[in-house]
């Protein structure tokens, strides 16, 4: 480490004191002469600059194109949209980089102080300014109408037929519920948290002191942590919320992202289009798994916010959701044992009742 | 007409107080109002100007830091432990605590007191009364109180960084709740006290600041210099003094409601709240998204707070050294203005993923869009500039160029963001990072490193050594886009931003080599910075000495002056402007300053 700064130290005064030899060299042979050395040296710099900075931007995309992921494409229906935006973007600001990147310094180049030449007094020329200010506005247009009509779909409501799952952000983890057999979200309260059985803070008990009243519906709800099951083909419709600061549930390989704020549910709905275990196949990768990143800074843990989400055929899920308790009934065992018990409701048995 | 009568015969009354002012005191100045609290415009832009390079030093090493441990998460430096101490490196790696309090400071400092501070405070200052031919700010007094703000600011945020908690660790735009809790993340302690005191404090010094600027330029013109006649470095630093005095207000509003929730137990941005280990919060009602929308509504304009000081000083720099004028004069000043009404109506484009309503997010995408056609109109003037030129590549002049390769490279991707449709994808990911450091950050340094280099002779009365300028800027040109062009790749595979390690995702650990690379080429090019530092200093000293008044053979006023201005800036009269400043090469004649009479049959451009 000393060494490596002692190493940069000494490039840095030898750079220096070359630089300052050239000023003396300058000075004893003419400050004209080398001027014109130095501005031709420098011009030469400009075209070089120009030609290897487009081949290391080739060569750059030839090596980190594949690690984008983004030939496998979105593996959600919806995000296939973002796919093709983003590539349409591409295409068109690539275009512009290059022609402007090239004429910027080509120009620089080409016309590089000369002896005797004069430069061409062009204040301005109005035909050019127009056709530089419709050529963008058209074509930015077309961009603006491509984007909304996917926002439009992205932020508009879900399919009926869409599985509703809540998730919650907490520091530092993912808490996912399930509305149970019922279908229904029960009702939840913040200061009811209690992380060892009741981490949403479900309405379980009357309570007067809170005064808020047992929801029945609360029983039946499934809580998972970090991992969530989600089905294939299926439309899926995440209610997001926060239980402490501002988090982002992204997910990179869906396309899709959205914050998590506490007091404001938030909303994101996509179709997945491939399983955990084809995505394995697809990439190559037997470590493979939607993981669900923290795209909000969220205190020192944030980086290792990770969820994942199990994309599974409708007989996996089904078998999964079958080998699930109710929080309810997680919290107190009791409850499901003396079912019988009059005062006791157990959720799973009575709830399949009220169905049938 | 009598508009014009009262204006001048304000600048009359104003240029006799200085002549007096000035000849009474140039003989004995005592060194503490000469140097410590001046009123003159030139020494505080240098104190800016000093603070800055302090300050960007301070900015450049927290990011080497933190780039060591992206880079190399797994290595230990023990020079780590011994810098930052056992706590925050211990074992000569640091702590998530620490990554997160250098990103914070890394972002504040660089953003604020360098590119906003350190950019317009010494170029706003030093040139607008130059260029326009005042004697000095219209008010001076305010001036030198914007600067003591602004350095009792830093001094504050310096000593945030020597709290035991750590200074503010909870990232630049400080959302809460994340900000408001000292139990959710330890910076936001004391460490958050320190760091609004010191916001606040710079937010008053930007407001002294700007409306002195905005004043000055309106009120203290000369004769003839009409606002068509002002150079484009004087436009762009008026407009971007408007844009601040608009919106830092706003941001401190923020940040007061901010300090209310911290201390006094009101509920504007917190809401059912259940902090690990404490338990549920009382605060009920609030909403942490009204903070965004204040934060952003300073933060969107503030980049261009940032940019359109470097955009005016590339302007002149580059038509003085193309020995041509500026293409689309009139198209300059327009966009700008554009750019300064949009600036105010597309800062929920930050927000897209916040649950904005639909909507409303599709009127700001539309409305972000647009404001890369002035963006597009500003880029084509610049590369039309060139073209035909006699270009000479001193420094200052190579750095304009490699501002608008870079403005170019990371404006075309504020397209991808702006559309809420591929945000969605990228927002907050290493896409957002190469695109803000490229096209506000980079960008905003070589503006900054062009004008010095250019008004380097003016200020100090020597010049700086052309060479390691050269080697300097390449250096850095080509660093800049080592470091952040294949940050695109890692987001648009989605990397997030501000973690302290990828290890252990699936999903991005793909780029561990990539992070090497960055982190090296951050590093050479952050000591690269050395060479202009150790050139800035010593040329001051023992650089060559100007002998010319007007070594640049340039049009503007500035360089009417003596070749070491006194605080007055001319000796004698003010000069009476007949012209605008880009007449370069005009009938024949290399250049025409601003002060030369028009000639009889003379068409003005």
């Amino acid at each position: 480490m000393w060494l490596s700064i002692a190493v940069i130290l000494l490039i840095l005064l030898v750079i220096f004191q070359i630089s300052k030899a050239s000023e003396y060299v300058a000075v004893l042979r003419g400050k004209d002469k080398a001027f014109k050395q130095s501005n031709k040296v420098n011009g030469f710099l400009m075209i070089t600059f120009l030609v290897l900075g487009l081949i290391g931007v080739y060569w750059c995309n030839k090596i980190l194109y594949p690690k984008t992921n983004l030939h496998l494409g979105s593996s959600s229906i919806e995000g296939q949209q973002v796919d093709n935006i983003l590539w349409i973007t591409i295409y068109l600001t690539g275009a512009v980089f290059l022609i402007t990147q090239i004429l910027l310094f080509w120009f620089a180049f080409k016309y590089q102080y000369k002896e005797g030449q004069k430069a061409y007094f062009y204040p301005h020329n109005s035909k050019l300014e127009i056709v530089w200010t419709t050529v963008p506005t058209i074509v930015l247009a077309v961009l603006i109408v491509f984007g909304l009509r996917s926002w439009a779909l992205f932020t508009g409501d879900a399919p009926k037929n869409a599985m509703q799952i809540e998730v919650t952000g907490k520091q530092f983890g993912w808490i996912f519920r399930y509305p149970g057999k019922d279908g229904v979200f029960g009702k939840k309260y913040f200061k009811n948290i209690d992380d060892a059985n009741n981490p949403l803070g479900l309405i379980w008990k009357d309570s007067a002191a809170m005064g808020q009243k047992a929801d029945p519906a609360a029983k039946d709800d499934i809580i998972a942590q970090s991992t969530v099951y989600i089905v294939k083909n299926k439309p899926v419709k995440f209610i997001i919320n926060s239980r402490d600061v501002i988090h982002d549930f992204g997910l990179t390989w869906f396309r899709m992202k959205m914050d998590a704020v506490p007091g404001t549910p938030t909303t994101m709905w996509f179709t997945p289009k491939y399983t955990t275990k084809e995505m394995i196949e697809r990439t190559g990768n037997p470590n493979f798994a939607y993981e669900v990143s923290c795209d909000q800074l969220c205190g020192n843990g944030h980086y290792s916010m990770k969820g994942t989400i199990m994309v599974v055929t409708q007989a996996e899920y089904d078998a999964w959701l079958a080998t699930q308790a109710s929080a309810y009934a997680t919290a107190f065992p009791e409850t499901v044992a003396v079912a019988a018990a009059p005062a006791a409701v157990a959720p799973a048995t009575s709830d399949s009742a009220a169905h049938h | 007409m009598s508009n014009e009568l009262v204006l001048h015969s304000d600048v009359d009354v104003i240029n006799e107080e200085f002549m007096h002012h000035a000849h009474g005191h140039e003989h004995h100045q005592p060194f503490i109002t000469k140097y410590i609290f001046s009123m003159d415009h030139k020494m505080i832009a240098k104190q800016f100007l000093l603070s800055g390079i302090f300050w960007a030093i301070i900015g450049g090493l927290l990011s080497v830091v933190f780039r060591l441990q992206l880079g190399f998460p797994d290595q230990s430096f023990p020079i780590l432990e011994e810098l930052l101490g056992k706590k925050w490196a211990p074992g000569g790696h640091i702590t998530a605590d620490a990554y997160y309090a250098l990103i914070t400071i890394h972002g504040t400092v660089l953003l604020f007191f360098v590119l906003t501070g350190g950019l317009s405070g010494t170029f706003a200052n030093f040139l607008i009364p130059l260029q326009i031919g005042a004697r000095d700010m219209a008010s001076p007094l305010m001036n030198m109180l914007s600067y003591w703000f602004f350095f009792t600011a830093g001094v504050i945020m310096l000593c945030s960084l020597f709290l035991e908690t750590g200074p503010f660790a909870g990232g630049w735009q400080a959302y809460p709740p994340l900000s408001a809790l000292a139990d959710a993340s330890k910076g936001s302690g004391a460490g958050m006290d320190y760091w609004t005191i010191s916001m606040v404090l710079f937010v008053v010094s930007q407001l002294l600041g700007g409306l002195n600027y905005i004043s000055t330029v309106l009120n203290l013109r000369t004769k003839g210099m009409s606002m068509t006649r002002l150079p484009l470095t004087v436009w762009a630093l008026m407009l971007q003094a408007v844009l601040g005095v608009l919106s830092f207000p706003v941001l401190t509003a923020g940040f007061v409601l901010l300090i209310f929730d911290r201390h006094f137990g009101t509920s504007f941005y917190l809401s059912d709240i259940f902090v690990n280990g404490v338990g549920a919060l009382s605060h009920e009602g609030g909403n942490a998204i009204l903070y965004q929308h204040l934060f952003w509504f300073l933060g969107h304009p503030e980049v261009y707070i940032v940019i359109l000081p470097a955009m005016g000083i590339v302007s002149e720099v580059m038509s003085v050294n193309a020995r041509k004028p500026i293409f689309g004069y009139t198209a300059m000043i327009g966009s700008m203005f554009a750019i300064v009404v949009l600036a105010f109506l597309v800062w929920a484009h930050h927000m897209f993923v916040t649950g904005l309503n639909p909507f409303l997010g599709s009127i700001f995408v539309l409305l972000t869009l647009l404001i890369a056609i002035p963006s597009a109109i500003k880029a084509f003037n610049w590369i039309t500039t060139l073209w035909k030129g006699n270009n000479i590549f001193r420094p200052g002049m190579m750095f304009a160029i490699g501002f608008v390769s870079l403005f170019i490279s990371g404006g075309l991707t504020g397209i991808f963001l702006g559309n809420a449709a591929i945000d969605i994808h990228v927002h907050d990911t290493y896409f957002v990072i190469a695109h803000f450091h490229l096209v506000m950050g980079v960008a905003g340094f070589f503006g900054m490193f062009c004008g010095i280099y250019h008004w380097y002779p003016k200020m100090f009365g020597r010049y700086m050594n052309n060479t390691l300028g050269d080697v300097h800027f390449w250096i850095t040109l080509i660093g800049a886009y080592c470091i952040f062009w294949p940050m695109y790749y890692e987001g648009m595979a989605g990397m997030p931003r501000r973690y302290y390690t990828y290890d252990t995702w699936e999903s991005f650990k793909q780029f561990a080599e990539l992070n090497k690379f960055i982190s090296i080429a951050a590093i050479i090019t952050f000591f690269a910075q050395f060479l202009f530092v150790f050139n800035f200093f010593y040329s001051m000293y023992k650089g060559r000495k100007v002998r010319e008044s007007n070594p640049y053979h340039s049009n503007t006023l500035e360089w009417t002056t003596p070749i070491n201005p006194g605080h007055g800036n001319w000796e004698g009269d003010l000069p009476e402007v007949h012209r605008w400043p880009y007449d370069y090469n005009k009938d024949g004649r290399e250049f025409v300053t601003q002060v030369t009479p028009v000639e009889d049959g003379e068409e003005l451009h």
